[in-house]
């Protein structure tokens, strides 16, 4: 496994301090790695397991098995990184057992027509999000995402949405670089072609 | 340049990761194909709208119901 993060000696990671102390059986120490991580390790069990249910045992369950093997932590990488590759891993086993069985995986090969030019030409209006309510938007943007397959998702969430690198995405979905760079691709391409159906300016006459 | 040649190139472009000359070609291409600006000018809103919309909120109670849940399971040894 490649290191993700070089640090000196005077710029080491606060995180890694709080690991220490947890460790060391200090439980407060943990909390703060709890609070500080507990919503963006929802946020991706909800994009993968697309029931609030499931992602509320997700980010339990993935807390309590970091703590159990935090000895075995690699100081290495981000705890944040290492976090998240649990509450992946504990993400796709329940959308497996609430698909019975079939497989489901991060790095499955879906066939997109990947790398062709986008059938739909309509421009958006100025501000699309503003001609719906939040509350409607926040469907509409839920009801897109949850079209694209699993990998696909989680993939942009965590490059677009929570922001990381590449690099960083790769090692925490156990993906090679460039199968990080095409899923994105195909994440950002079909997720613009199916908000064009809402956002598109309209044309005259059009309702 | 062709539109695929561009699209394949349309990330590095949003993420600013492309050489000098590379970006004067994709910049070239846009001056004259409306259709790959539509596409370019989209797919950043499309990350925009996102990254400004947090789709999935943990309730503050849901939040402290599974804090005590965890805090208490470590104390305990897990």
């Amino acid at each position: 496994m490649s290191t993700i993060q070089v640090t000196g000696e005077n710029e080491q990671h606060p995180d890694v301090a709080l690991v220490a102390s947890a460790v060391a059986g200090d439980v407060q120490a943990f909390e703060k790695l709890i609070r500080k991580y507990d919503r963006q390790i929802f946020r991706i069990a909800q994009h993968i397991t697309q029931n609030r249910e499931d992602a509320e045992d997700v980010v339990q369950d993935a807390f309590l098995k970091a703590y159990e093997k935090l000895d075995q932590f690699q100081g290495n990488s981000k705890f944040y990184t290492w976090l998240v590759r649990i509450a992946v891993n504990e993400s796709l086993m329940r959308l497996r057992k609430r698909r019975t069985g079939k497989m489901v995986s991060i790095d499955e090969d879906i066939e997109t027509d990947e790398g062709s030019v986008p059938r739909d030409l309509a421009d958006w209006s100025p501000n699309p999000e503003q001609n719906y309510s939040q509350t409607e938007l926040a469907k509409i943007l839920r009801k897109t995402i949850q079209g694209l397959p699993p990998g696909f998702r989680v993939v942009f969430v965590l490059r677009d949405v929570d922001g990381l690198s590449t690099e960083e995405t790769a090692e925490m979905l156990g993906l090679s670089v460039p199968a990080v760079k095409s899923r994105l691709l195909r994440a950002r391409l079909q997720l613009r072609e199916r908000l064009s159906r809402y956002f598109r300016s309209k044309k005259a006459g059009e309702k | 340049m062709t539109c695929t040649e561009f699209l394949a190139l349309l990330d590095e472009l949003m993420d600013g990761t492309v050489a000098a000359e590379t970006r004067a070609q994709l910049e070239e291409h846009l001056g004259g194909c409306a259709h790959c600006t539509v596409t370019l000018n989209t797919t950043r809103k499309t990350i925009e709208v996102y990254r400004s919309n947090e789709l999935y909120e943990l309730p503050k109670s849901v939040r402290e119901r599974l804090h005590q849940a965890i805090v208490a399971r470590c104390k305990n040894g897990c």
